[in-house]
Order: C-alpha cells, then structure tokens, then sequence
C-alpha cells in the first residue's frame, strides 16, 4: 500500500456523534503543481463509491480514476494548468480512517465499533489537509453527487477557504427516496450472513452478495429510464432465445451483475453502510438555525450550481432549490441545467455539454481569482 | 454593442446592484461591470446563451422569468432589467409585479408597436408589419402582447405604477418622452425604455 499518500490528522476532531477522534489517517493524492502564487488549488470531493485517485491509472484497483474524463492533462479541469486534491473520505476503504482500519485500543479492525459520521465530519477532517499542502484559499471547491454535498457543506463550514465553488447534481440535504434506496442498500448488505454485524473484517471475508446487490441499486439510480432503454432495451445476453433459467439472460441483468460483482473487489461493505449513513443524515438546514439562508450568509464564494435533466436520484428541482437558498442568501450564484439522457452518471461520463461548462466556469474563475490577488 | 444597452448603461448610478431577466449572451451585464462597477446578476432561459455567459465568468441563472423570478428575495436588488421581452410573456403583469418586488426599481424595455412603419405595414399593405426590431412573422413570433408605448404608459397609471422616465429610441437618437409628446413620439421611437419604481 505504499501508492497511498497519507497524513496523520494529530489535531482533535469532535465528531458530529459528540465523539473526539484525533491521530488518525487521510488518504490523499494531488495532480498537478500548486503554482508560486497559489491561486490554482482546486480541492475535488469524491462520491460514494469513489477515491482520492481522481484520474489516471487507480495503483490499487489497476482501472482508470474515477473522474478520468474531466480531470487529467488538457482535459476540462487541466491538471497542467491546475493543481488538483482529492482525499478519501474518512469511513472510506481506500486508506483513510475507516470500519476496516485497525483500532488502536483493541488492535482490531472497527467495524461496527467506528462512529457514525457525516457529511461535515468528512468535510472538517480534510481541512488539516489544506493546511498541510500550502493551499491558503482554493481556486474551487467542486464534487458531483455526495461530492457536491461535500462541497456545499465545506462552503458554510468554511466560508473563505475557496474562491468559487460547483457542486453538481446534489441537494441540501437527502430527499426521503434517497433515503430509502440507501436503506435498500444497507439492508441488502446487511441481510447477507457472512456480513454478521460487520464482523466479517475480522476474518478476512467480504459479504460479496449483499454487498454486490447493493451495488446493484446504486447502478440503477444511476441512469435514466430512457437511457437504460436505449442502451439495453430487451437484448439478449449473448444468446438467440431465453434460457428459460434464472440466469442473465438479458444485457440489462448481465450488466447488473457484472458492475455489482466487480465492485466488491474494491469496496469495504461497512464502508458502505457508513458512507450511506452520512449521506442520509445530511441536511443543511437542520444544522443552521435559521435555515439555509443562516447556512449560506456572509459567503464571498462565487457558485456554480449544475443538474443534469434525466436526473432523477438529484433533480434538477432539487438544485433550483439550492440555487435559491444561495439567491436569499445573496450569494453570487450561477445555475446551469445540462440536456442529456445519461442521467445521474452524467457528471461521470464523457457528456461534452457538461465538459464544456465546468471549463468555462474554473477557467473565467481563475482569471478573475488571479486578478483579485494581485489587487 | 446595442444602442439600447449604452442608453440603459447611462440610465444606471455606479457601484449598485443590479438583475438582468433575460440577460441573453451577457453583453449587458459585461457592460455594466466594466463601465459602472455595477454586480450584475442574470437570468436567462436558453441554454446556449446561459453558458457563454458562464464562460465569460458572468452570474447567471438559468430559469424562466415568467415561472422563477420568485427566487429572488423582496427588493434585493437596487434595478431590475428586462430589455424587450415583456410582450414575450403570458403575463406580462404578473412579471411587471415581480420585477417591482425584486427590484427597488426596473428598467423596461419595449419594441414600440405603435412607430409609424409598423403602423402602415398594417394600414397600407394589409399585412402583420415585419421590421428590424419586430423581425418575426406572425406565425413565429414569441411575442404575444405587442403594445405600443402609449400602451405602456396607459397601462402604468391603471396599475399604480410610478414612471419615473421614459426615453424612446430611433437609431442613435434618444429623446425624453412625457405626457405632453406622447402622441408624436408614439409614431417615431422604436423603441420604448421605461424607469418605473
């Protein structure tokens, strides 16, 4: 595991639960070089089942970065040009603190003895990264999806710490249905016995089934309904006729299967619990007082909010919403909607519309950001 | 750049805050934030226009004037601008309203319905007029409310609403328009531009 860059957090963090962790690990990896006058940070915040290792070859899973088609050297956020960071989140499996890691008081792994955390624990526990890296403020802040939740989350954290800010397809806090697909994921993990309450880490086992159907769920909320159908109606797997089986007959079950069963190659099935968890509890609202407006108030940043149209995990709805709470909030907010049928996966996939206008964003961003510093 | 939009540029004071509603490619905000210092927010509804707005670095928000304008806090900006897409609305009214209640004031803007060649298009030829400010023909127009600017300014003073000016444009001439010039400059402007507060 030496291709994980880590850094120790020894500054004390009271988590959410009211729980103080400190001396604990953040996996991490830059792209790029932080320019002499450090005006090109950008700080990507992962998804769920997502990494620090944001673009070119993954050393661990050997497959390609996550975000590979908007991220890397001339692509719409041009490592060349910008310094990129990227932490795994902390109740990840990719080196950071998390369920698998080994307990210090017990000497075993967590499991479910890890705290449950959320979306602003994350956020808090990367700030010591900054810090750590040279990076004052950031050029932008930005992540599609719980990386979006991140990223609004490290906005009212942290009102000054970055320049501008996208979150992409996102909301302010987690609807009832995701909600309830995160619990379908849970409890699909959850009803596998090898999971046995998370102990399976111990012995060196991985709950495959239920961790793979919970994969499975995740897929499907990622797409659109017109965009499965048009990339796989009812073709047949690889057979002229039904096998009159249970088998994958179909492209759509073999897929299925496949995204599901390759994914517990790489993933930790607490981890997924936990993750899920933070999501869930996530509600900006609830945390602030006075509401949104109290979350967003005094923000100098300058916000880019994007929604895909197919969307139906983060609705373009739910983005108009953010958009005005930034609005009552009298932040300086753009709003762009992105027309394709790739549904969620979008902000994931080669969608040249949505390419095109990150990079118009971070790059009319950095020279404004440029200029406000040498003034 | 527009005659209209250096008119409107001049209209504005230095340093305020001001909502573009159908801010199209951005050249007005761009504008208004080079020569008067002036924070400008847009809104615009077509897609294409809402990202060179993006990469000029400009704020803008996509959305529909008609249906969105109600994001926008009570009075949270100083002036509200809405260059000739008023009669473009199912309600111009409501609008007008909103603009009112976002905006301390609002700069409207009008292709004047009443300017005399599209009166005789009319009048002379039999046909729905068709000129470089009203370009469309009647199948494809987007306009719905066509007005003139006696039209407007009737319409005002039925509703309560203050004009504070009204400036009506042909070509590069700008002239004052009130009450008593009204009938005359009806027939000449083109274009009609109303400070209302």
């Amino acid at each position: 595991m030496e291709s994980i860059k880590k850094l120790n957090i020894s500054k004390s963090l009271l988590l959410d639960c009211k729980q103080t962790v400190k001396d604990f690990p953040l996996a991490y990896e830059t792209y790029g070089k932080l320019n002499e006058n450090k005006d090109n940070a950008i700080l990507v915040f992962h998804a769920l089942t997502g990494d620090q290792f944001v673009t070119g070859l993954n050393p661990i899973t050997k497959k390609e970065g996550w975000w590979g088609t908007a991220v890397g050297p001339g692509k719409a956020i041009d490592t060349d040009k910008y310094f990129v960071i990227c932490a795994n989140v902390i109740g990840g499996c990719m080196g950071s603190w998390g369920p698998k890691e080994v307990d210090k008081k017990t000497n075993e792994p967590y499991g479910l003895n890890f705290p449950v955390i959320t979306i602003r624990d994350i956020v808090r526990a990367q700030e010591t990264l900054l810090d750590y890296l040279g990076v004052e403020k950031l050029l932008c802040a930005t992540g599609g999806s719980m990386g979006g939740m991140q990223t609004l989350q490290f906005c009212a954290t942290f009102p000054n710490r970055t320049y501008s800010a996208m979150p992409i397809a996102c909301s302010t806090s987690h609807s009832a249905q995701n909600i309830a697909l995160n619990e379908l994921a849970r409890q699909a993990v959850m009803a596998d016995p090898v999971w046995d309450k998370g102990k399976y880490i111990k012995k060196n086992v991985q709950p495959k089934n239920g961790l793979a159907v919970a994969r499975m769920v995740g897929h499907i909320s990622y797409l659109s309904e017109k965009g499965m159908q048009e990339k796989f109606g009812r073709k047949l797997q690889e057979r002229g006729d039904y096998d009159f089986s249970f088998n994958a007959d179909f492209q759509v079950e073999s897929y299925l299967r496949h995204q599901g069963f390759a994914f517990v190659e790489r993933f930790d099935a607490n981890s997924i619990l936990y993750i899920t968890r933070a999501m869930d509890y996530f509600d900006l609202s609830r945390q602030y007082k006075g509401g949104l407006t109290e979350a967003f108030k005094n923000q100098q940043t300058k916000f880019l909010v994007i929604s895909f149209s197919s969307d139906w995990l983060y609705t373009t709805k739910e983005n108009k919403d953010t958009v005005i709470a930034l609005n009552a909030a009298g932040t300086d907010v753009s709003f762009a909607e992105i027309k394709t049928d790739k549904g969620h996966d979008s902000f994931l996939v080669d969608e040249p519309e949505f390419l095109k206008t990150i990079k118009g964003f971070i790059d009319s961003m950095h020279i404004k950001f440029k200029n406000e510093k040498r003034i | 750049m527009k005659k209209e939009f250096k008119v409107i540029a001049e209209l504005l004071p230095n340093n305020i805050r001001v909502l573009d509603v159908g801010c199209g490619d951005g050249s007005l905000m761009d504008l208004l934030i080079k020569e008067k210092n002036i924070e400008a927010r847009g809104l615009e509804i077509k897609e294409e226009h809402v990202k060179k707005c993006i990469y000029k670095g400009l704020s803008v928000i996509e959305g529909n004037a008609e249906t969105e304008l109600n994001q926008f806090p009570d009075q949270s900006f100083d002036y509200v601008i809405l260059s000739q897409t008023l009669q473009a609305f199912y309600s111009p009214e409501k609008v007008l309203k909103d603009l009112l209640r976002v905006g301390k004031c609002a700069i409207v803007s009008i292709p004047n319905f009443g300017y005399w060649k599209v009166r005789t298009s009319l009048l002379l030829f039999g046909k729905m007029p068709v000129t470089k400010t009203l370009p469309y023909s009647w199948h494809n127009t987007p306009n719905l409310h066509m007005c003139t600017i006696k039209d407007m300014y009737n319409f005002c003073a039925a509703k309560d609403i203050k004009i504070d000016k009204i400036l009506g444009l042909n070509g590069d001439r700008t002239s004052q328009i009130k009450k008593n010039n009204l009938e005359i400059k009806n027939l000449f402007s083109k274009i009609g531009i109303f400070v209302l507060s």
